[in-house]
């Protein structure tokens, strides 16, 4: 198990270098002129030119050049310097203010998944073909099949505006309150997705043959469905949901715009919009980080819970 | 209906299978499984009851277990008596109490019987906590002595590894321990051995048949293999399509079988002492349950069969020696050695 981890570790590495290397590249390549982009529509004088041309060693062209910028800037980050965005401030200052809003977002749209989807789930499962199952079958296939760009205006106009339940957009310091609409929204998808995932593996292991075993020994019901069944059903589902958590840490873009929540992935489209070449690098290489790290936490996690699962 | 061999005990059979009557009702048809099954076991005993697949003998002990899945399983009729009561009018609760500590059950893949997730020695002394009210400790202890009878090697240090690292006749070995716990008076034990090597195979047998012996249970058996019967068993139900077609003593039946199933059946085995010869079989295959043939499920297969087969189901015949056969001619197969 050491070795598979030190192993996934190393890999890691290479992962986060070709990223950050195609994201660096992507931004850096598009852009026509670096420096009248920082300036935005002020006219550059030719002093500040030759200044921010030696500043970010903009002198050096081609592929080495490309290369050089790249490793100087792989090398601040790897001392734990973002850098600075286009607007002067310190990325990791950004990022920093962010993060926990985000954070939070996750937790709840990752609250309202456990707590409704796999409930349902394992519910729906139990009563497969019931009308519990049908109608959770009808609604999910709903959720699933609306876009999060129109469900999150929708719940925003329904329940924030038409009738204002929830504040209907969140403010640069979001109370949890404030958070709990877009962490619905947010979580909806994944939601649908645990609840479907749940009830094929409930009533999938609902027939298995330790079932017939179980029930030959004599045990109730309650105990095995909630024991025997639920430990092996949950298998897929808790690897589910920790690549969901992954995703949800990394930002929302939509449902954070669509509410005016300032983290991660509301300032990732921003630097996005305003051509901040380091701010979106910046964000995108420390997700990559956070991405890789989770998925090395489930395929762990995937092993703590099944045991016949080994990693040599 | 005649029962054969063993004489009717004053206070009755430990268990006794009357007349009973399982149908499948899946979206295709209604598939008749169980047509009519009667038998019986006593204290110490053991019955083998021999069949192809898909001949009811596993859904008749599922009955018997009250584990069948409902739907699409349904009992139509007929009673299951254990001690003079009949399962089939107990309520849920009760049943479930009878299961495991009265009658117990080993299923025929232990990798699939057994819970991939939970280590063995939690498996086997879930019984014991659960439904003896045994403390962790206690249970611990019991388990280890259960796998020690079942005689798995080292079993103190084995409790906390999981299934899959077991080996097929441990895995079964441990099935049986579970089975155990509770001390049973009926064990049912579906193929036990179908799925292990030979060698394996009888190791099981052997530790079946001491486990029955030094715990005093019954034993039910059942297999497709008339060779692991032969040296375990005290009698033997031979199954097809849903019915008992022939019950007879074991060296009766061996020596001289009375219906042509069991007579094909035993002429199907490969033997020592005739060389030379191409191995006789069954032609046709077993019929399909949703249209079972008229009069003798088994005449379309039978090289004695005549025109009454097709017309009328045949009764039960007693034979001199108390066996029955499910055949118009038993009479006639059973003295029939020309082949």
């Amino acid at each position: 198990m050491l070795r598979f981890i030190l192993r996934r570790l190393l890999q890691m590495v290479l992962a986060f270098f070709g990223t950050t290397l195609i994201v660096y590249a992507l931004m850096f390549a598009g852009q026509g002129d670096p420096i009248q982009a920082l300036a935005g529509e002020r006219p550059v004088t030719a002093a500040q030119r030759a200044y921010l041309t030696e500043k970010y060693h903009l002198d050096a062209t081609g592929v080495g050049g490309f290369f050089y910028r790249y490793l100087n800037y792989l090398g601040g980050l790897l001392r734990g310097d973002l850098g600075q965005s286009l607007t002067g401030r310190q990325i990791g200052d950004i990022l920093a203010a962010a993060w926990p809003v985000t954070v939070k977002l996750a937790v709840i749209a990752m609250a309202v998944t456990i707590l409704v989807g796999v409930t349902a789930g394992v519910i729906a499962g139990i009563r497969r073909a019931g009308v519990f199952d049908h109608a959770t079958l009808v609604l999910t296939l709903l959720v699933l099949g609306i876009p999060t760009i129109v469900l999150a205006p929708l719940a925003q106009y329904f329940l924030g505006v038409r009738w204002p339940i929830f504040p209907p957009t969140a403010g640069a310091q979001p109370s949890l309150w404030a958070l709990l609409l877009p962490g619905i929204v947010l979580g909806s998808l994944s939601l649908a997705t645990a609840l479907r995932l749940t009830r094929t593996s409930v009533s999938e292991n609902l027939r298995a043959d330790y079932v017939r075993t179980a029930r030959s020994k004599g045990l109730v019901r309650r105990r095995i469905v909630g024991v025997h069944v639920l430990r092996n059903s949950l298998i897929p589902v808790v690897t589910f949901l920790g690549v969901e958590l992954g995703n949800l840490m990394s930002g929302a873009i939509i449902t954070e715009g669509v509410f005016n929540i300032p983290g991660v992935g509301f300032n990732l489209f921003r630097g996005i919009r305003t051509e901040d070449g380091p701010l979106v690098v910046g964000i995108v290489s420390v997700l990559v980080v956070v991405y890789l790290l989770s998925n090395l936490v489930v395929d762990v996690l995937y092993a703590v819970l099944d045991p016949r699962i080994r990693y040599e | 209906m005649p029962t054969p061999v063993s004489p009717t005990p004053p206070d009755g059979h430990l268990l006794e299978v009357r007349d009973l009557h399982v149908e499948f009702r899946t979206g295709e048809g209604v598939a008749r499984v169980i047509n009519g099954v009667s038998y019986h076991l006593d204290a110490g005993e053991t019955l083998a009851v021999l069949g192809e697949s898909g001949s009811g003998k596993s859904v008749t002990a599922q009955a018997i277990m009250g584990i069948l899945d409902t739907p699409p399983a349904h009992v139509r009729s007929g009673e299951i008596r254990y001690q003079g009561r009949d399962l089939l009018t107990l309520g849920e609760e009760e049943r479930r109490r009878i299961r495991g500590a009265e009658i117990a059950m080993i299923f025929q893949d232990a990798l699939s019987a057994l819970n991939p997730v939970f280590p063995v020695g939690w498996q086997i002394g879930e019984s014991l906590r659960q439904r003896a009210g045994l403390s962790r400790a206690d249970a611990r202890r019991r388990t280890v002595e259960l796998m020690d009878l079942v005689r798995i090697p080292a079993a103190a240090k084995r409790l906390g590894d999981y299934p899959h690292q077991f080996s097929g006749g441990m895995r079964q070995r441990v099935m049986i321990a579970m089975a155990l716990a509770l001390d049973p008076k009926v064990l049912i034990a579906d193929e036990p051995t179908t799925a292990l090597d030979v060698t394996v195979q009888a190791q099981i047998m052997d530790l079946l048949a001491d486990l029955r012996r030094d715990l005093g249970m019954a034993l039910i058996l059942i297999t497709h293999d008339l060779g692991v019967v032969a040296g375990v068993a005290d009698r033997i139900a031979v199954m097809y399509a849903g019915r008992i077609i022939e019950h007879a003593d074991v060296r009766a039946l061996y020596r001289a079988p009375a219906h042509p199933y069991t007579k094909g059946l035993l002429e199907s085995i490969p033997r020592l002492d005739v060389r030379g010869q191409a191995l006789s079989t069954i032609r046709g295959l077993p019929p399909n349950l949703m249209r079972i043939p008229p009069g003798c499920p088994f005449h379309p297969r039978c090289p004695y069969a005549r025109q009454v087969c097709v017309d009328e189901v045949p009764h039960d015949l007693v034979l001199g020696d108390g066996r029955t056969s499910a055949c118009h001619f038993a009479q006639e197969v059973h003295d029939d050695r020309a082949r």
